[in-house]
Formats: C-alpha cells, sequence, structure tokens
C-alpha cells in the first residue's frame, strides 16, 4: 500500500485511516482497530477522526436519560484516556466537508486537508423532518444529539404544551421527555398504529392504551399539514390532515431518520435510490480504499440498519478486513426488546406475518395493557412475534424463532389461570444456555450425546452437585419406552398399581414377573431397586411386606442412605437427624442432643427444616448415638428417607400477637401423622399462623396458612434448584377436613407420580394439573377417596420408629460395623480435622496414592 | 451364633481372598445379603468391598471410590446390565464392573478386583 506523507504530525511510513463521523458506530470501529493493534501508538497506523458533535462519542440509544438526570459526560462511550493511549488524532467539532477520492484527500471545515490510505465513514443518519409548511418556526426540534436535547429542554421552561410528530420508537422517547419536562404532550402519528415498525394493529393499541394511561394524547392516523406560528414567529399550533389542529408551544419531529450519504454523493460513491452508501459484504463502497459502516451505509442485503447491534458488527467486520483478515457483514437480525415508558414491547423474526399462508396466534388484553402475538408457519414453525406489556418470554421465543414449538401456541401467550402461559422446559431453551453450572456445560454441548452415562462421561455435566440430572434427562432423546429403567418397562405409577393390586411384596417377585424380559433372574440396578423398595414400602401395611425397610429382601434394596438410616457425607461418614416434630423442643432434649454431639466429636448445624444434623459419624457409631437417642426419647428424622422430613412451623397464635391458629400443634399433628412415610421423593411440609407467612409454607409440598377460619392448604411448592410457590388447593378448612385432604393428596401423589417427582413437578407434568389433583381428591371425581383415607390410615397404624427397632434387635445391628471382618475396627479413612471449633472431615487423607516424587538424583544438569 | 443348632441351620461357607499362593478366609457367607456389599480389612491395610449376588457368585473389588476418594463402594448397590453384575457408587452413582473393576462411566477410570471365592 503507497504511503502518502500526512499533512500534520508525520506518522511517517504507515498507512493513515481516516474515519469520518465519531458516533457510536464509529468508537466501535476505533476500539476494534486498537484490539487489532492497529494504532499509532503501535506505530502500525495513523488515525484521524473527524466529529461533528462538539463531543466525543455518546451513548445515542440512552439518549432520553439525560431527562432522567444523567449528564452527558455519564453517557460517553470513550473511556478516559483511550483517545490519547492510542494515539487518535480525534477533531472534535470539525466534520468533514468534502472528500477527493483522485487525490485520497478529505478536507475538514477547519480548512485542514487530510491524506487518507483508507477512508470510513460512519456518518450515521440524520432525523427526518416532513417538508411541511412552518417547519422551521421557532420553536421546532429534532431529537437525535444531545446539543437538540439542551435546546428542547431550554425551550420547554416558557412552553406548556409540546407535540411530538412521528409515534414510533424515538417519537415515544420524545415524548416521555416533553411530558416529563412538564409539558401536556400530544403525539401524531401517520400511521394507523404506534411503533408501526415494530409491532402490528394489536400491539399498537395495547401501546396506545398503556401510554394514554400515563397522561399522553395520541393522534394516530393524521398527517402534520402544517406548523402555525405567532407574530414572534414562536410556534403556536398544527392543523392536522383531518382538519383538526392542535395547540402547541414546541413541536419535536421524530419521523424516522435518513442515512447521511451526502459526502459520499458528493464525491461520487454509489448510493442506493432511497438513500445510503452501497457496500458489499466487507462493507467497501463502490471505491474500495473507502468503508463505510452504520447507519450510512446501504448493506449489501439491501437494508440500512438504523439498530446499533448490526452497526457494531460493520464496525467489527471493517477493522477486521483492513487488519487483513477475513470478515463480511450480510444483514442481522431485527429483533428488539426495550422499555419505552415503562412499557416492554419486543418484536422479533417476522413480526408482521409477511410469509405466505402465515398465522397469527393472538391474547390481547387491552385492559392491562398486554398484547402477544407470534406468527405461526403453515408448518408449525415459529417464525416472528410481537409482545407488548409483558415481554418476559422473549428470551426463549426469539431463539426458538425457525423452529416448530414444543407447545401448541397458544398456551405460550395465554395468561396465567386460563391454561397457560406454559413455561417452556429445558427444550425450549437456546443451546448456549448453561445448563450444568458446576462444571460450565451448555445444553448445546449436552445435546451432543444420547444416555446420561455419555453426557457424565464427556461433558462432566451432572457430576458435581447434581441438581441439573433431571433437565439433562429432559433434554436426552426420550425413548419410546417411557419405562423406569433397563429392568422395567412400566412407568413407577404403573408397578405401584402392580404391586397393590396382585400384593407383591417382594422386589425379587416383581422383577420375575414383570420385569423385561432380559432383565428377569438378574440383578435389576440402581434405578428400580430404591424404587420398588420404596413402592412396597409405602404399600406395606396394606400388601402385608413388613413395614421395616431393612427387613429381609428390602434391604439390598436400599439406597446406602436409607440401609443405614443416616446421611452418607462425602468422606464416608453419617449425618444424624432426630426428628423434632414442628421445631418444638424442650431443654432437656436439647441439652441430650447437645451432649450426644460432645461425647461422639460430631459436628452440629441447625437444618432449614427446624432440627439438628449431627455430622461425622462412622458407621459403627451409628447404633451407640441412637440408642442415647432414642432413650432420650427421639426417633428417626427419616432425614435419610424418601419420605416425610419435616413439618416446619412459627410459634403461632399461643405467642404470636398476629397469630389467628395454633401451627405448632397442628405442625406436630401432621408430622407425626405422616413420619415414616416412603413416597417418590422427599416431602416437606410447614404450617403458619397467620398471612404473614413466617413458617414458609409456600416454599413447600403442602404448606399449611392459618386463616380466621381454619386452614388454607397449599400444595406442590419447592424451593432448591427450580423454586416453586404452592397452589392453593382448599381454603378455610377445619383440623379435621385438613387431615383428611392431606391425606388423600399424599396418597394419590405417591400412587401417581413418576421416580424422584417431587410435588411441584408432579403437578406440572400431571394431565390437567392442579385443576385434576383437586378433582380428584376434593371431589373424588375418581371415586378414590375412601381407598386413599383408607391406605393412609394403614400407614398411621403401621408405623414404627425405625432407629427404635434397630438398635433393639442384634440380628439388624449386625450391619452396622465398618469392616466384616473386623468389627472392631474403625474406618481409617473417616478422620477430621479442626474447624471454626468443630470438627470437618480430613478429605487429605481420601486424595488417593501419593505418586513417587523425582528427584534430581542422577540426572545430568 | 450362639447355639450348635443355629449354626448348623445357617449356610457355613465362607468368602476368600486370594492372599499370595493360598486363600484368606474373611467372613462367612451369610454376613453377605444378594444384592448388597460389605468391606473387609485386609492385613496390609487395604480395603476390599465384597458382594454377592442374586446367583450367589462373590465379586471383591477395591472399596475405594476413585471419584471422591472416600471408602465407601462396598455401600453401593448391586444391579445387573446385559448379564453383568455392576455397583453404583453411593456417592455420585458412577458403576462398575464388578468382574473387572471397569467404570461403566467414564473409561478412563478403573478399581482393582481382587480373585474371591465363596466355597
Amino acid at each position: 500500500m503507497p504511503v502518502s506523507t500526512p499533512p500534520t504530525a508525520p506518522t511517517a511510513g504507515v498507512p493513515t485511516i481516516v474515519v469520518v463521523g465519531h458516533g457510536m458506530v464509529g468508537q466501535r470501529f476505533l476500539e476494534a482497530l486498537a484490539d487489532r493493534g492497529l494504532t499509532a501508538a503501535q506505530g502500525t497506523a495513523r488515525i484521524v477522526v473527524l466529529c461533528e458533535e462538539p463531543r466525543p462519542a455518546y451513548d445515542r440509544v440512552q439518549l432520553t436519560s439525560y431527562f432522567s438526570g444523567k449528564t452527558p459526560e455519564d453517557l460517553s462511550l470513550v473511556e478516559p484516556g483511550f483517545i490519547e493511549r492510542h494515539g487518535i488524532e480525534l477533531r472534535v467539532g470539525d466534520p468533514a466537508e468534502s472528500v477527493d477520492r483522485e487525490a485520497r484527500t478529505v478536507t475538514a471545515r477547519s480548512g485542514e486537508t487530510f491524506s487518507y490510505d483508507t477512508l470510513v465513514l460512519a456518518t450515521g443518519s440524520y432525523p427526518f423532518v416532513p417538508p411541511v409548511p412552518g417547519k422551521d418556526a421557532e420553536g421546532c426540534f429534532v431529537y437525535r444529539t444531545i446539543e437538540d436535547l439542551l435546546a428542547i429542554e431550554e425551550y420547554a421552561k416558557t412552553a406548556k404544551t409540546g407535540a411530538v410528530v412521528g409515534g414510533g420508537l424515538l417519537g415515544l422517547e420524545a415524548a416521555g421527555a416533553l411530558k416529563g419536562l412538564g409539558l401536556d404532550t400530544h403525539v401524531v402519528e401517520f400511521a394507523p398504529r404506534l411503533m408501526p415498525v415494530q409491532v402490528d394493529d394489536g400491539g399498537g393499541a395495547a401501546l396506545l392504551r398503556t401510554i394514554e394511561n400515563m397522561g399522553l394524547s395520541v393522534h394516530t392516523g393524521v398527517g402534520t399539514q402544517e406548523v402555525t406560528a405567532g407574530e414572534d414567529g414562536r410556534v403556536d399550533g398544527m392543523s392536522l390532515s383531518d382538519g383538526s389542529s392542535l395547540e402547541t408551544d414546541l413541536v419535536v419531529f421524530s419521523a424516522g431518520v435518513r442515512p447521511r450519504d451526502q459526502l459520499a454523493r458528493d464525491c461520487g460513491l454509489a448510493v442506493g435510490p432511497r438513500g445510503g452508501i452501497i457496500v458489499d459484504e466487507e462493507c467497501r463502497t463502490s471505491d474500495s480504499d473507502v468503508f463505510a459502516i452504520g447507519e450510512c451505509a446501504l448493506a449489501s442485503d439491501g437494508r440500512v440498519y438504523g439498530l446499533v447491534a448490526p452497526g457494531y458488527e460493520m464496525a467489527l467486520a471493517v477493522a477486521e478486513v483492513i487488519a487483513g483478515n477475513a470478515a463480511s457483514f450480510t444483514g442481522a437480525d431485527l429483533s428488539t426488546k426495550l422499555k419505552l415508558l415503562g412499557v416492554d414491547v419486543a418484536s422479533f423474526g417476522d413480526a408482521h406475518g409477511t410469509a405466505e399462508g402465515c398465522l397469527d396466534v393472538v391474547y390481547a388484553d387491552s385492559r392491562s395493557g398486554v398484547y402477544k402475538k407470534l406468527v405461526i408457519g403453515q408448518d408449525g414453525t415459529l417464525l416472528g412475534g410481537v409482545l407488548v406489556g409483558d415481554a418476559d418470554q422473549y428470551g426463549t421465543l426469539r431463539p426458538m424463532t425457525g423452529t416448530v414449538l414444543p407447545v401448541a401456541p397458544e398456551q405460550l401467550v395465554l395468561p396465567a389461570g386460563a391454561g397457560g402461559p406454559v413455561t417452556l422446559g429445558p427444550s425450549s431453551l437456546p443451546d448456549e444456555a448453561v445448563i450444568c453450572s458446576c462444571h460450565n456445560v451448555t445444553k448445546g454441548a449436552i445435546c451432543e450425546h444420547t444416555t446420561l452415562p455419555e453426557v457424565k462421561k464427556c461433558t462432566k455435566a451432572g457430576t458435581g452437585c447434581g441438581s441439573c440430572l433431571k433437565v439433562i434427562g429432559q433434554l436426552l432423546p426420550q425413548p419410546e419406552d417411557q419405562g423406569l429403567c433397563g429392568c422395567f418397562a412400566y412407568t413407577r405409577s404403573e408397578l405401584y398399581e402392580i404391586v397393590r393390586t396382585l400384593g407383591i411384596t417382594t422386589y425379587a417377585d416383581l422383577l420375575d414377573s414383570h420385569g423385561r424380559e432380559a432383565a428377569r433372574g438378574g440383578d435389576g440396578c440402581e434405578v428400580c431397586k430404591p424404587t420398588v423398595g420404596s413402592v412396597i414400602a409405602s404399600l406395606a401395611p396394606t400388601v402385608g411386606a413388613s413395614g421395616y425397610v431393612l427387613d429381609g429382601e428390602q434391604a439390598a434394596l436400599q439406597d446406602t442412605n436409607d440401609h443405614f438410616l443416616a446421611n452418607l457425607q462425602r468422606n464416608g461418614s453419617y449425618s444424624i437427624v432426630p426428628r423434632i416434630p414442628g421445631g418444638e423442643i424442650t431443654p432437656e432434649k436439647l441439652i441430650v442432643i447437645g451432649e450426644v454431639a460432645r461425647d461422639f466429636g460430631l459436628y452440629t448445624k441447625i437444618t432449614g427444616g427446624q432440627r439438628i444434623d449431627l455430622f461425622g459419624a462412622r458407621v459403627d457409631q451409628l447404633p451407640l448415638i441412637w440408642t442415647r437417642l432414642v432413650d432420650a426419647g427421639f426417633e428417626s428424622g427419616h432425614a435419610y428417607g424418601k419420605s416425610l422430613r419435616t413439618v416446619k412451623s412459627c410459634v403461632g397464635q399461643t405467642w404470636c400477637r398476629y397469630g389467628v391458629q395454633d401451627s405448632v400443634k397442628m405442625a406436630i399433628d401432621l408430622e407425626l401423622r405422616y413420619r415414616g412415610l416412603r413416597s417418590p421423593h422427599k416431602l416437606k411440609s410447614a404450617v403458619s399462623g397467620c398471612a404473614r407467612e413466617c413458617a414458609e409454607a409456600r416454599g413447600k409440598d403442602f404448606g399449611i396458612i392459618a386463616t380466621a377460619q381454619g386452614w388454607n392448604l397449599y400444595v406442590g411448592g419447592n424451593g432448591g434448584a427450580t423454586p416453586r410457590h404452592a397452589d392453593l388447593l382448599a381454603q378455610d378448612l377445619s383440623d379435621a377436613e385438613l387431615v383428611r385432604l392431606i391425606d388423600r393428596f399424599l396418597m394419590f401423589y405417591i400412587r401417581t407420580a413418576d421416580r424422584l417427582e417431587r410435588t411441584s413437578t408432579w403437578l406440572d407434568r400431571i394431565e390437567g394439573g392442579l385443576d385434576h389433583v383437586r378433582d380428584v381428591v376434593v371431589h373424588d371425581s375418581l371415586g378414590l377417596c375412601d381407598e386413599l383415607e383408607r391406605l393412609m390410615a394403614d400407614h398411621v397404624a403401621g408405623y414404627r420408629d425405625e432407629w427404635a427397632e434397630t438398635i433393639n434387635d442384634p440380628e439388624r445391628l449386625r450391619r452396622f460395623v465398618t469392616f466384616v471382618n473386623a468389627p472392631d475396627s474403625p474406618d481409617p479413612s473417616v478422620k477430621f480435622v479442626p474447624e471454626r471449633d468443630q470438627v470437618k472431615p480430613d478429605l487429605d487423607i481420601l486424595a488417593g496414592p501419593v505418586l513417587a516424587i523425582r528427584t534430581l538424583e542422577g540426572t545430568s544438569s | 451364633m450362639t447355639t450348635q443348632t443355629m449354626e448348623t441351620a445357617r449356610d457355613t461357607r465362607t468368602i476368600q481372598l486370594a492372599d499370595g499362593d493360598g486363600w484368606l478366609t474373611v467372613c462367612d457367607r451369610e454376613l453377605l445379603t444378594p444384592g448388597r456389599g460389605v468391606a473387609a480389612l485386609l492385613p496390609d491395610g487395604r480395603q476390599v468391598a465384597l458382594f454377592v449376588d442374586r446367583a450367589g457368585r462373590a465379586y471383591a473389588i477395591d472399596n475405594r471410590d476413585p471419584f471422591t476418594g472416600a471408602y465407601v463402594l462396598s455401600r453401593g448397590l448391586v444391579g445387573s446390565a446385559e448379564g453383568r453384575p455392576f455397583v453404583a457408587s453411593p456417592l455420585l452413582k458412577q458403576r462398575f464392573d464388578l468382574e473387572t473393576g471397569a467404570c461403566l462411566d467414564d473409561d478412563d477410570v478403573t478399581v482393582p478386583v481382587f480373585p474371591v471365592r465363596a466355597d
């Protein structure tokens, strides 16, 4: 590339890049050059920037925030020191006046001339002012620069009424600004609706109502014919195309923008018939040494992009091309989501439904100003949409454009309570969504695999905390057969029915009679064994199996937690949670827990369920610890089981000045009634004594909140990885009604839920959802209620404390040894080190064989 | 284990691990529940996880779960997949082939196996 000697401060021997325009895109281009080492400071290029405005680049998108207190400095996009650090020659307030392509020079208004090797035009756009009489009267403004805003602000001090011509994006922003300046504000839009580019008629109508409710006057479908001025030359009104007129002291034109291509036209560059400097995919104009980027360019796809994101993409592409690499800009997504005057407005894809044969699915509620439209292709593909008033779904819907929706589109636009909205499951997430946050694995990476073991092996997803396993399972291809595992072709609820109706009491019988052909006679697997164990335990009193989960063959079905009646921790030790019903405990019992913990050196921590967890017990210590606890009146808390954990409570009417019922007593009664109940997953509950909800009952599987008339029962709540507030099942229940309804609810859940399916996911999955469950358990639509109640009565009558049974039976105690051949040897790998006056696992001794350390001896130096 | 009659009424076979040229008796066969494991301590301090499957076959692998370092494999659940027995770690559920020690969920991981017999 030939190098001419620059007329000013020389950076001799390197090419000169002249940038015309220092707006958002111009600044982004400078940053992209700097990122690629193309700066004077690096000695690789001389960069001259000609900027028309009196200040360097600022955030024009946030222009209106000037009126909410942002200073022009706040809006600046140029990091302090950026220009100096990179040796950029920035000429503020000195726009380019002409280009001589023959001589390859640019002359600025100051008269100075700059030679260029590469010229980049980033001149942006100018506001279009319709050619109406009076448009230049005093009091007429445009809305584009900080200077425009300063002028409007000054003039508004003497004005009472303002009118904005144009009801598009910027027009509404300008209207908001005028309103904020205390003016009675009118919006005049020629199109029949607001934001005609982004939204359709319905969206415009929703927007209109909301904006009128804010006190703005909107006139759609009318044009401005004339701006009238008084004798002093100041604006005093407008006449409109429908013959009406409007009194106003100030007019802001915001009727769209046009590419600023005059400089290019003057020097003979090709421009489009409707404006815009024609560029190719590299953003090169008809002169290969001249590029155009941003709103002044007519991109290779035939569009002028008025959004900043495509402008940035062009800036990056040109910087890349100048750096000698391949890059292109071939078009951009016009999707937008913004908050306009406090209203969410989003549009994406084919928002106007221009594709042939496409259909609209629309929900509109003009009272609340919500409007949602999805454009669906003939084959069911989502083509685009408009969301006004509530654009929460934009994040999931936009990435799904071009795909067939996983659910009926109407379910996505209807409000809650009207059959929707369906919260799209993980299948609706974009590929870049992170599913396993422990190992930072995206949906796309997971979906490259077909089985869970493969996912774990190749991506490590699901091998951290495991909370994503459910979602991963949903992402993987669903096998045709919905069977529980490789051993059973039946679901858990089907197996429940088989066990219940046939009275099967052992896993082996079930596997051999109802397992898959290949699995019969085998050993089952780690999925179905605990599941069937749980089903048999749930039904034990009814089918005549032993209620003790460790009897006979049942012992071999239980996960280690159930097997040792304690919770396995990371170093192989166990934790112990005695039941403290309702969280109520006497000082004597508290002292016992403290003494036991002290005597066995256990780490103690208060749980979220108002109990006390004792950590760090070896297997062989469990019976000794429990002997002390049982003697003091404690029983198993079932923290290890898929069963009822705790019924948390607030202190209730007895002590609290707000309480309206005895929440503690109810919590204790419920906890004692449902203790030991084996279920598809753990069950949590809470009882609050008044609507203040201090027990957080709505985060529980079944939560009870006291009312002056009785109790409200909420079901399906959850905390954890996928929080969900419980839904109201029934209200103002008496004590007896409440218990009966919970009996039915729990038994119906146990009967129909999948393995490891909490009530929250069960409610969302089960056909008919909450309404169906209410029909069954409240209105007895299936005629099941008597049986459900009887099953629960069997459970309550059959309950025995597992720990009391264990410590009183030498045969059962035999399993509580670390080593079968050395019952008196404690596990040498379970050791502890001190932390904060207690203990924690010593993980160093688990770290594995120590590798031999190679020394330098014998090596030549 | 209190009276002679009980002793004879029970399965009196033992589980034995290879020990040099001979066999080391570890425990009575009836101490193992089919489908579950127990841990045994070897004279050299190593820990072995012993299992018996439903058909009565015995298996022995190292008790250390290589994914967590904890000595817990004996507390996992036994299953079979395509006719091959495995144990699933009770901590993070990775499965190990009881005959080869190979991890079924990670090709790079294997646990030692021990020759074992139930005579």
